[in-house]
């Protein structure tokens, strides 16, 4: 896995460079009885990363909705097939602030996603299903589809806070 | 996940309790159109108190839920959300097309002059 650099939205100068620390990995197959234990994974790591309740549930969310979307579309069904999530810390240094970040990753070895495809519907449509992209759009700052070789990945971040670099408060972010 | 139903008059409770995601959601798809299309209930409560997290696909199986009664002409009603549903409703802009409430004495009291 090469390290990208991931780009502020907020940024249209230069874009300052983020350095990744990491974090978490989970490997685990495609049985939608495992979606709990990512969750009941990622819970402790959001709560060590010092986000809100209500930032931590969203990236959870994002994640469950991910792999659930991995297990239905990736793999039709399939319950053994292989995903593994990454989760990093993201931060850097910019005007004298903390700029900090989490990123996850997920890989599956399904067919190539077909981009065109991945649209939410309309939410003015009433009518079950289909929520899952619009959730994970809803939930993170920055979500990226890219063919890896053979691998499928879905790149998750969330921006959490800016705060002083010498010793100022925690000033939350807006995501 | 465990789904257990009790009448109160003429309502229909449906208490979940712990997580629904897509290893379980169909189960509450299940057990929501037994009772509207199969038992013909008219006026059904969920009770989602003991719910602790809840998916797209549990969400799907409420609005399928919603739709049968509607068309049935019956009631849906959900009450307990914790802060994740409420935020998954919300998000996927299907609050305000339930009818929700805090809890089961105010859920009981808007179906007061039927049930």
């Amino acid at each position: 896995m090469t390290p990208v650099a991931a780009k502020h939205p907020r940024d249209s100068k230069k874009p300052l460079k983020w350095s990744r620390a990491f974090l978490l990995k989970l490997e685990l197959r495609s049985h939608p009885a495992l979606l709990c234990v990512i969750r009941g994974a990622l819970g402790p790591l959001m709560e060590m990363l010092e986000f809100s309740e209500e930032h931590g549930r969203e990236i959870i969310r994002a994640v469950d909705e991910a792999v659930a979307n991995i297990m239905r579309h990736s793999y039709h069904g399939c319950l053994d097939q292989p995903i593994e999530v990454y989760c990093n810390r993201l931060h850097r240094q910019s005007n004298g602030q903390t700029e900090q970040a989490i990123e996850i990753l997920l890989f599956d070895c399904g067919p190539a996603v077909d981009t065109t495809k991945l649209c939410a519907r309309p939410l003015d449509e009433v009518r079950p299903g289909g929520l899952g992209l619009h959730i994970i759009r809803g939930s993170m700052d920055t979500v990226e589809y890219k063919r890896a070789g053979r691998l499928n990945r879905l790149r998750l971040v969330k921006y959490v806070r800016r705060c002083k670099s010498e010793g100022g408060s925690n000033e939350e972010k807006p995501s | 996940m465990k789904i257990s139903t009790r009448q109160i008059k003429t309502a229909t409770i449906l208490d979940v309790s712990g997580n629904i995601d897509m290893s379980n959601s169909t189960e509450v798809r299940k057990a929501l159109l037994h009772e509207i299309r199969g038992q013909k209930a008219t006026r059904v409560v969920v009770n989602l108190s003991a719910v602790n997290y809840i998916d797209s696909s549990g969400v799907a199986s409420l609005v399928e839920g919603l739709k049968a009664s509607r068309d049935l002409g019956s009631r849906l009603v959900l009450f307990g959300l914790n802060d994740s549903a409420r935020e998954l409703l919300k998000i996927s802009r299907l609050l305000k097309l339930f009818e929700v409430y805090d809890d089961e004495t105010q859920a009981m009291a808007s179906l007061a002059p039927s049930v």
